[in-house]
């Protein structure tokens, strides 16, 4: 039922980007992302199991969505001490790019690739909706699809997704650029009605301090397909293969 | 096995009436073991023997040339084409979740995923058709909270997204709630799995979760009524671990995908006792197991309680020669229990062992075959005389418009599903909030069109018309996404089947039922009754859910309510007679639930559904939008496509003889709203199929002045084009702002659940 590979034809000029995606037990949207890769990329994810101790050569390392040890003790928490979790900081320091999407971003905060940590939503519910994010940082290797301040709607689907870190570190990463995604209004604007979770300063996703690793809460792989409601997130997708094919 | 002391009045502290144990003493040649008595109550239970509903279900339809398994296993089987199949069923977990909700919720889920992956097929949507109490009882809102938070902490985690449902309130349910699961998963024709049990000497293995003591006696617990004690009764409903449910998946899936195993069976309810009776009954064989190697969570467990433990995420299974090593290899990887705790004989019995002690050696023929069945004596009541319109007191009907959007059960649902991950997977093409969900099956285009479905205030009034009804409203909202109507699974939820009017509204609605699945070529291929739905002698209103599957050919071509483009026309199709008798604007409006309930035109309901499928798949796109008239009726369906698309709507073709609320707000069946930018076609279709079809109104703003027609109660309404936004104009009775609609729509729920 999954998509065959687009073969690479000659108007590929380079090589496909090359995809790894992590598989802890729980994780319940790699199929989600790899669809995506696979249809921006033209190459199928390599798809590794969390207990394998090395990852084969790839362009991008994603951790997907999902419950990984069904978030028991806290999200992330158990995940970001699986075996295949320090060969996945050996290669992020080497520069390899790393996305951690919901879960994932939980799991990037537990093993401390990324700062803060994410709290329940203030609604303390789950909350599956579309939302509007703002491209607060465009010179990166995730982002570069977008225009620099352009507003997109993608879906969220989590728990636990409302961003907190010390005020510090909040001025640190706004100085630095890393705030990759915040929550918005359709036009842009930012009030605390569309600010989905409570995140502090409607944080959606941050970067490490090279801006090669990525949390971010929102699912841009559910919206690249007109028929299931959006494409936003294609752009995404299109400016990570750009960037690393 | 020794001398036992079981005596006939143990026997009916667990659910057996004195012939009951007459007879299994009879099929033993003794008095039972403790052991023994377990699993015959359990066997013999309301829920796992269907003892009071068998004789009436056996008249349903059960066949078609799609199905390729009906009722009997652990799901229905349909051809969907191109080799593959939908595997769906729908199960009740009401005692549970009213004394329990989070836990009761969350393990109907639970079970629901299990039936439907030991089948072999992944699990790719959920759904639910939920039953609360009046708003204003003070249970209400810590059970609505408490259940949606239940259903959405299992399905989230486990990662199938919850696509669609129901949710209504009545205080007939203010004591039993109901909250009925349904799964949808996808296989391979043929690659399903069954339960029967083959090969003497082949092992017989236990997997996922240990055994503890939670839930033991469960299917006991959910055939009997409730008292004021209910309470009480919280040990026995069980905990789930969705996490523990999502490897189960994947590791079951792994190994079918393998020639490994000949036969698997989730232990549901009465866990080991049924599984392992239900694999050697269906295989007509025996299966012994060694109860001192199932893997258990508390030390000490004695054989009764491991056989009656319904601990969750559990599954039995009959390994091929050989296949031991391999299996064990999944269930290692994905870090579940596995266990060999017994094998097939050809004996006949069930045979349980532990401590070097047999505690139980039970003939399982016998023990299924000679399962008492009751023919309950039954009352049909008959129905009241429907109500007289004309003694109706006029009213202004965008007021009642706005009331009926806003009242609980036509409020907006969003509150719910959205803490429902119904997008995970990657194929939800149509969202939770319109007629059926849709579901895109792969990428070559196919979808799947799936609802929930019941009228329970008809069923009440009239069960043979309610019942046909559910049936006739499911197969109608899956055409109006574009679907081609399958086959349906159904959850029979009513009060004591012991009381003959209780048994009368059963037996009603089945024959109601068969009927409409007949004349509409929609067969019922599973489902779960739940019987004793009653507190303290109260009953809930008879509610006979329908899960409805319909197929789309071309996933592109689905459309939902939302209205497009303005300058379309919106077309009624079906006829309108104005029928006002238990209607939603009866209890809203006029506080009165009497009355007849719409008769149901099973004819007409097909010729006009067909047309609409016709309209739909037509490939010049003729049909923009599309809704089918139900709770509320017309003027209500309008209102629900202008929400949803943020367009307003003229209702310019509603002429001032028509400006009745009879017509407005009757509930007759069979009727459609379409929208469309080619009215000729149209309406040349509907001609040549002979299917009435009247233009009622453009898509946009009005270019209308009031026409001549006035008003009973003070004018209140705004002239039309005064709100400045999108407005539903009904010439004759002024305008109102679809934005205000809109909000009284979504506020009811979110406001009544922050109260408190």
């Amino acid at each position: 039922m999954s998509l065959a590979p687009r073969p690479p034809t000659s108007a590929d000029a380079k090589a496909p980007m090359k995809a790894a995606v992590i598989i802890f037990p729980g994780s319940n949207r790699e199929h989600d992302v790899c669809m995506a890769l696979q249809r921006a990329s033209g190459r199928e994810p390599a798809r590794i199991w969390h207990r394998e101790a090395s990852l084969p050569d790839c362009d991008l390392i994603v951790l997907p969505g999902g419950f990984a040890y069904g978030d028991y003790l806290r999200c992330g928490a158990m995940a970001a001490h699986s075996p295949i979790m320090r060969e996945v900081k050996t290669r992020a320091e080497r520069g390899t790019p790393v996305l951690g999407i919901c879960n994932g971003f939980q799991v990037l905060t537990e093993a401390g690739m990324l700062p803060g940590a994410l709290l329940p939503n203030r609604t303390l519910t789950f909350i599956c909706r579309d939302v509007h994010l703002k491209v607060e940082n465009n010179q990166t290797v995730f982002t570069s699809g977008y225009a620099a301040g352009q507003t997109i709607r993608v879906p969220t689907a989590h728990h636990d997704g409302n961003y907190t870190a010390d005020s510090d570190m909040l001025d640190r990463l706004e100085g630095e650029g890393r705030v990759a995604f915040r929550y918005c209004s359709a036009s842009g604007e930012f009030a605390d009605e569309d600010n989905v979770n409570g995140s502090t300063r409607a944080i959606a996703g941050i970067f490490n301090e090279s801006r090669t690793v990525l949390g971010l809460m929102p699912h841009p792989e559910n919206a690249t397909d007109p028929l299931l409601g959006g494409t936003d997130g294609q752009g995404f997708f299109a400016g990570l293969v750009a960037a690393l094919q | 096995m020794g001398g036992s002391n079981v005596t006939p009045e143990l026997a009916a502290e667990m659910g057996l009436s004195a012939e009951e144990f007459e007879r299994a003493r009879d099929i033993l040649g003794r008095i039972p073991t403790l052991t023994e008595l377990g699993v015959f109550s359990a066997m013999w239970s309301e829920h796992c023997s269907y003892k009071s509903s068998k004789i009436w279900l056996k008249t349903l339809p059960t066949t078609g040339p799609r199905v390729i398994c009906g009722p009997g296993e652990n799901a229905g089987v349909v051809d969907i084409g191109d080799g593959d199949a939908v595997v769906f069923k729908i199960e009740s977990h009401n005692h549970p979740s009213f004394i329990e909700p989070y836990q009761g919720a969350a393990t109907g889920v639970g079970g629901i995923l299990r039936d439907v992956f030991t089948m072999g097929a992944r699990p790719v949507a959920i759904l639910n058709s939920l039953r609360f109490g009046s708003p204003d009882d003070p249970k209400t809102r810590h059970l609505v909270s408490g259940v949606v938070a239940g259903i959405g902490g299992y399905g989230n985690c486990v990662g199938v997204p919850t696509v669609g449902g129901e949710c209504q309130f009545h205080p007939a349910y203010n004591g039993n709630i109901l909250v009925n699961a349904m799964c949808v998963g996808l296989a391979r024709a043929d690659r399903i799995f069954y339960s029967a049990a083959a090969g003497p000497g082949n092992l017989v293995i236990y997997v996922g979760a240990k055994t503890g003591r939670d839930g033991i006696h469960g299917a006991t617990m959910a055939s009997a009524e409730f008292s004021e004690d209910a309470a009480e009764k919280r040990p026995t409903v069980q905990v789930g671990d969705p996490f523990t449910e999502k490897l189960l998946i994947e590791a079951c899936l792994e190994l079918m995908a393998t020639d490994a195993i000949v036969a698997i069976q989730d232990m549901g309810a009465a866990g080991l006792t049924s599984s392992s009776v239900e694999m050697a009954d269906k295989g007509g064989l025996g299966i012994e197991l060694d109860l001192d190697r199932v893997p258990v969570r508390e030390a000490g467990m004695s054989p009764y309680e491991i056989m009656l433990s319904e601990s969750q995420e559990r599954m039995l299974m009959v390994l091929a020669p050989g296949s031991e090593e391999q299996a064990r290899r999944v269930f290692e990887k994905w870090e579940l229990d596995f266990a060999v705790i017994g094998r097939v004989t050809d004996t006949g019995q069930l045979i349980l062992r532990m401590h070097g002690e047999v505690a139980a050696d039970i003939p399982v023929g016998p023990l299924v075959t000679q399962a008492p069945l009751y023919e309950r004596p039954w009352l049909r009541r008959q129905p009241g005389p429907d109500i007289d319109p004309a003694t109706l007191p006029d009213r202004d009907p965008l007021d009642c418009l706005k009331r009926l959007v806003a009242s609980p059960d036509l409020a907006s649902k969003r509150w719910i599903w959205e803490q429902y991950d119904h997008l995970v997977q990657g194929n939800t093409v149509k969202r939770p909030g319109g007629d059926a969900a849709v579901i895109r099956i792969s990428e070559n285009g196919k979808a799947l069109a799936l609802k929930t479905d019941c009228t329970p205030r008809y069923c009440r009034a009239d069960p043979v018309r309610g019942g046909m009804q559910a049936v006739a409203e499911s197969w109608r909202n899956l055409t109006a996404v574009g679907a081609l109507p399958l086959a349906v699974t159904d959850n029979m939820n009513f009060g004591n089947p012991e009381k003959p009017e209780i048994m009368g509204e059963f037996a009603g609605a089945i024959e109601g039922m068969r009927e409409a699945c007949r004349a509409l070529d929609y067969p019922v291929v599973s489902g779960n009754v739940s019987l004793y739905n009653e507190t303290s002698g109260s009953a809930i209103l008879p509610t006979p859910v329908i899960g409805g599957v319909g197929l789309i050919a071309d996933a592109a071509k689905a459309v939902d309510l939302a209205l497009k483009q303005e300058g379309d026309a919106l077309y009624l199709v079906g006829e309108t007679k104005g029928h006002l008798g238990a209607s939603l604007y009866l209890r809203e409006i006029e506080g009165r639930e009497d009355g007849l309930p719409p008769p149901v035109d099973l004819a007409a309901e097909r010729k006009n559904g067909d047309f609409v499928r016709a309209m739909i798949a037509n490939n010049h796109n003729l049909v923009a939008a599309c809704h089918d008239i139900s709770d509320g009726g017309l003027l209500v369906a309008v209102a629900e496509m202008a929400m949803a698309g943020g367009h307003g709507i003229a209702l310019d073709g509603i002429s001032v003889q028509e400006l009745l609320n009879t017509w407005l707000f009757g509930e007759d069946q069979g009727r459609y709203l379409i929208e469309t930018r080619a009215p000729l076609a149209v309406e040349a279709s509907a001609a040549a199929a002979g299917v009435p079809i009247k233009r009622i109104g453009k898509v946009g703003c009005s270019e209308l002045t009031l026409s001549g027609a006035t008003i009973a109660e003070g004018q209140t309404r705004q002239t039309p084009g005064m709100s400045g936004g999108p407005e539903l104009t009904l010439p004759g009775a002024g305008a109102i702002s679809v934005a205000e609609l809109k909000a009284a729509n979504e506020a009811w729920l979110p406001a009544y659940m922050a109260q408190g």
